[in-house]
């Protein structure tokens, strides 16, 4: 498989807080990686360096063996929306704009047509099961309504790698495994790889592989716990 | 267990033979340990002395001949007795996963039951993907997926138990450690 994200040596740190201390993390083509741990091990700060919305304070993040750190904030950030979908816990539709203009974003930004977007826009919300919804705002919709939306606008431009922080966090568990589902089997099929950060094992489970951080570090022994002293 | 009450679910519908409810059996509880014919023959004989069922007919079907079973009002009325009962949560914990990890912090240290930990988590884990896997698989029975997903609520709750008496252990360790 060919690698295609590869971070090394990743540290970053918030004010005196030291979130990740050296973190190697390898993503092949179309495969499935869950990042998982406890509160706090530097999970989330660990997909916001991969996907570009944070600098590392030091290390390497490769995409397609491209060092991003040499790249400008306007370079980092074109790639986000053509090659990569990024989708957290919630809170990430635009309020004012209806489902289909929500996901038909990304598309507009990339300079896609109004018309085109929208007929793509669509045609990935009936993807998810929510083409009815297509003109509805997110205020008039449900968790797992919402969610399926943002999935179809992360996936929209059908990226390389979909960044998933806690996707399902929001959601009650039948729900949030329908949501999983759909998720891994559009990504499965498309060859979309997926970095799913989460601290369940059940969600973890519908990944290919687990790297299990602790204390900002990759616990090799997938504890995710001290106990040695 | 419960084998003669689902042999009795398993003729709410109308009767069967032996070897039908066998093959029910198996699909329904599909992670459950396949029935054996002599037990399937030896509950319904024991369901039909008390007068849960009775014999209905004989069926022939290309092979030798069958006894069918079918379900008596005394037999529904069990079911529904056996549906309305709450069961009482297991008094006591009894699984090996549970007296491995006491067993081990007794007769070895912290670092014994981690490594122990780490092995079992790994299998844990391993157990966990295949069944998701299963449950996921395009067409999956219901029975499949229901029982899929209990089999991963146990282990997760393993894992759970697991990783906090891992910790626990941890914290005690450096108290004393300093």
């Amino acid at each position: 498989m060919t690698t295609l994200l590869r971070a090394a040596e990743l540290t970053r740190a918030y004010g005196p807080t030291q979130a990740l201390r050296g973190v190697d993390i390898d993503v092949a083509e179309g495969e499935i990686v869950a990042v998982t741990g406890p509160s706090g091990c530097g999970k989330s700060t660990l997909l916001h360096c991969l996907a570009g919305i944070l600098r590392a304070d030091s290390g390497t993040v490769r995409y397609r063996d491209q060092d991003l750190n040499l790249w400008s904030e306007a370079d980092r950030s074109r790639l986000r929306r053509t090659d990569f979908g990024i989708l957290f816990q919630f809170g990430q539709l635009v309020p004012e704009l209806t489902a289909a203009e929500n996901v038909a974003l990304p598309l507009l930004l990339a300079g896609s047509g109004r018309r085109e977007a929208r007929q793509t826009a669509v045609g990935w919300l009936d993807r998810f099961g929510v083409a009815d919804l297509a003109d509805q705002r997110p205020g008039a919709m449900s968790g797992g309504q919402l969610q399926r939306c943002a999935v179809a606008r992360a996936m929209v431009t059908e990226p390389a790698v979909l960044f998933a922080d806690e996707p399902t966090g929001a959601l009650d568990v039948l729900t949030g495994e329908q949501v999983l589902n759909e998720i891994v089997g559009v990504a499965r099929a498309q060859r979309t790889a997926v970095v799913l950060v989460t601290h369940e094992a059940q969600i973890a489970a519908y990944a290919d592989r687990e790297v299990v951080l602790r204390d900002g570090r990759v616990d090799a022994t997938g504890l995710g716990i001290g106990v040695r002293s | 267990m419960s084998t003669p009450h689902v042999l009795l679910g398993l003729l709410v519908n109308g009767p069967r033979h032996g070897y039908d409810l066998k093959k029910a059996h198996d699909e329904r509880l599909p992670q459950a340990k396949p029935l054996a014919f002599g037990q399937v023959y030896a509950t319904l004989g024991r369901l039909e002395r008390d007068g849960y069922v009775e014999q209905s007919g004989q069926e022939r079907e290309g092979g030798p001949d069958r006894t069918t079973y079918s379900l008596t009002e005394a037999g529904r009325a069990q079911i529904d007795d056996w549906l309305a009962q709450t069961e009482r949560p297991a008094p006591y914990v009894s699984s090996t996963l549970f007296s491995k990890v006491v067993v081990s912090l007794l007769v070895a240290d912290a670092d014994r039951a981690r490594d122990y930990l780490i092995a079992q988590r790994a299998a844990h884990t391993a157990r966990m993907r295949e069944l998701t896997a299963v449950k996921t698989t395009p067409g999956a029975g219901l029975g499949d997926i229901v029982a899929a997903d209990y089999a991963i609520a146990h282990l997760d709750a393993d894992l759970r138990w697991l990783t906090t008496t891992l910790q626990r252990v941890a914290d005690l360790h450096r108290e004393v450690h300093g």
